[in-house]
């Protein structure tokens, strides 16, 4: 899973502009499943037919980035955010754009370091003037993190883990399932970082039973880190809740029970920012119980996340084992009946 | 003109009556079909059964405010409806309620405030509206709680070619989806001149999720920040110089399909375009984009410069460069379907 991760994660595809990363996941999953179809979102869906438990499982594959708003005289560009960008974060970074153009963040003349903010920034390209940059970019373009993937260990660091790494896992699951009644939605999904926009749209139209998403999440075993339990290296987390959805009790039972059942390290997570796709495919339609599984990552939206590789195989492992065994509604839903 | 009739009718959100019976009576000759729904959208329909199905959304509501208590005096109490920026409010001519009783905003006068107050802008607690009457009793007999209230002013033409008037936002991009549906397309179209946008793009889902359409064009008023004490970085948009073309707002990312299908249309046609340079704000797009199993969306706007006060200023080369290119984009999308990405 180590190349499949690496050559996910540096892939470009911020928010809105996910073709390039959904050709490669396409690529990669096409040979395991029944059907593979885009939608208008550029949400991609890789579809194993059933007849049991209709179950999608989401994984964004927008990434964060920076969106151009003006080219000046000189050739320096303006940006805006794509999704939580920090400044402090940005500045020094090397982005590259969709065509390949590279560029370096620089800031203006600044007494005070702690007012810093995106407009102080621009972006330098190279370009001489303002025709040579509006050869090489337009407004609205969007740049990203360029960054390799490196390995320090087991522990892996790079851009974007936010959520290739969820990607990964999902890709991974989707090859190694085996027989199952259940039909399963892998839906790697669009604009996320903007506000969970192609998972509301995508579960529409799956309409499923049941919803998973499988994203990066927050730690708190870093120096002076937020109080927080869950570690890198301890395991898939199972959530609890956070600022987007309160995970459907069972769904968190359900996935629990086998992690325990099949000695699956597990930690269970209570995010108090942020939030995942199942925040917004649990609201679709009448209601879907929803439940996620999360990848601990350290310095997430930064062009150094690091995620933990048994980690990764502990998420691979759940997913997959809670995927392939009988899953009953009723059991979820008793006051359906 | 429809342009100055809509400007000049009263209509905040959640009150959108006035401007929709105008655009009922314009367009009625016009339509196959022409309904409203419980929240209040008005939707204009035209070649019905025809493909593909394009919504075009033009929101009738503006910014304004409520009558929340009364005082003693006969002074109103008021609360905010949509975002307003309060620093515009002080002494501007209004009026109150469905009877259009005529009003002004008040403050304490200046000789009155004291000199640390004279710094701050006032707060909207901190306003009130006079009625011209002496007493609570004489006023609860003109209004009540819950009147709305909104901006009194004219449209006049100044300058090189503009309007100054209220509410160009949206009743600009009403103005425009109008016209446009005068014209007649091979497709099934739907005009849907939509309520509660400035209170959080209310109407637009629901009209959204009714038409159930293939793809959906946005006709809004968007910011001109081409005025003095701005970077020309910030400036957002220009007027005079076209239309403009959101590429991203909070609520928001457009389709990079549908971005290239209106500069190419703009090109092919010689219509002057920009693109919107903000990438904040939201607009009906948000809400029709994400319905059903997602709408491909587009923005076109005119640049508004002074938006959500009573004087705001258009170029109305901008307006008639707004109707050319939607129709053109409709042309477009008669001749050539619609864009979008490779769907297996």
């Amino acid at each position: 899973m180590k190349e499949l991760l690496k050559k996910l994660s540096e892939t470009y595809g911020p928010s809105g502009r996910e073709d390039e990363i959904a050709r490669v996941i396409r690529e990669e999953i096409q040979d395991y499943v029944d059907e593979v179809f885009l939608d208008k979102m550029g949400n991609l869906f890789a579809v194993k037919k059933g007849t049991g438990t209709k179950v999608m499982v989401a994984a964004h594959m927008d990434e964060i980035g920076v969106i151009i708003t003006y080219i000046d005289k000189n050739g320096f560009l303006r940006f805006s955010n794509i999704g939580g960008v920090s400044p402090f974060i940005m500045l020094g970074q090397r982005v590259v754009f969709a065509n390949g153009t590279v560029g370096t963040i620089g800031m203006e003349k600044l007494d005070d370091i702690k007012k810093l903010t995106l407009d102080k920034l621009y972006l330098d390209i190279g370009a001489k003037d303002r025709e040579e940059a509006a050869k090489l970019v337009k407004i609205g373009d969007i740049a990203v993190s360029q960054r390799q993937l490196v390995f320090a260990g087991d522990r892996a660091i790079g851009k974007a883990m936010d959520n290739r790494a969820g990607c990964a896992v999902l890709i991974q699951a989707m090859r190694e399932l085996g027989d199952t009644n259940n039909e399963v939605y892998a839906v790697f999904t669009t604009q996320e970082e903007l506000g969970l926009r192609g998972a509301r749209t995508s579960s529409y139209r799956v309409n499923p039973d049941l919803g998973l998403a499988v994203d990066v999440t927050l730690v708190g075993d870093t120096p002076e880190a937020p109080p927080m339990s869950v570690e890198l290296g301890k395991g898939a987390a199972i959530k609890v809740k956070d600022n987007s959805v309160i995970c459907h009790p069972k769904v968190k039972e359900m996935l629990t029970k086998i992690a325990e059942e099949h000695q699956i390290p597990y930690q269970f997570e209570v995010l108090t920012a942020g939030g995942t796709d199942a925040g917004a495919i649990h609201l679709t339609r009448e209601g879907i119980p929803s439940g996620v599984i999360s990848i601990p990552c350290r310095y997430v939206h930064t062009p150094g996340e690091m995620v933990d590789m048994d980690d990764m195989e502990s998420a691979v492992k759940l997913l997959k084992t809670f995927l392939t065994q009988p899953i009953e509604m009723d059991k979820i839903y008793p006051c359906a009946l | 003109m429809l342009l100055k009739k809509l400007s000049e009718a009263y209509g905040v959100s959640g009150d959108e009556g006035n401007v929709r019976s105008l655009l009922r009576t314009e367009l009625q000759d016009y339509a196959e079909e022409l309904t409203t729904d419980s929240i209040g959208n008005l939707y204009v329909k035209k070649g019905l059964g025809k493909k593909p199905r394009v919504m075009l959304a033009a929101h009738m509501d503006e910014v304004g405010l409520m009558v929340v208590g009364f005082e003693k005096s006969g002074l109103l109490r008021v609360t905010a409806v949509g975002g307003l920026d309060h620093r515009v409010l002080v002494s501007k001519p209004v009026v109150v309620g469905n009877n259009h009783v005529p009003g002004v905003i008040g403050a304490k006068a200046i000789h009155l405030q004291k000199p640390q107050e004279r710094k701050k802008p006032l707060e909207i607690d901190n306003l009130y509206i006079d009625l011209g009457v002496q007493s609570q009793e004489e006023a609860e007999k003109l209004v009540k709680i819950g009147d709305y209230v909104a901006f009194r002013s004219s449209v006049n033409e100044i300058g090189e070619n503009c309007l100054l008037g209220k509410a160009f936002d949206d009743r600009a991009g009403c103005a425009v989806l109008a016209e446009v549906m005068k014209a007649d397309f091979d497709l099934e179209l739907t005009g849907v001149f939509t309520v509660q946008e400035e209170v959080g793009l209310r109407g637009a889902g629901v009209a959204a999720f009714n038409v159930h359409p293939e793809a959906a064009l946005v006709f809004e008023a968007t910011s001109a920040a081409d005025v003095a004490g701005t970077k020309e970085a910030g400036h957002v948009t220009q007027i005079g110089q076209g239309p403009a073309i959101t590429i991203m707002d909070s609520s928001f990312i457009t389709p990079q399909y549908m971005i290239d299908l209106a500069v190419k249309t703009a090109e092919k046609l010689g219509i002057p375009y920009q693109f919107r340079r903000l990438t904040t704000a939201g607009t009906d797009a948000g809400q029709i984009s994400q319905t059903h199993e997602g709408i491909p969306s587009l923005v076109i706007s005119i640049p508004c410069r002074y938006i959500h006060s009573p004087a705001t200023l258009i170029n109305l080369d901008d307006y008639q460069n707004t109707i050319r290119l939607a129709k053109g984009i409709l042309k477009a999308i008669e001749e050539g379907g619609l864009p979008c990405e490779g769907t297996a």
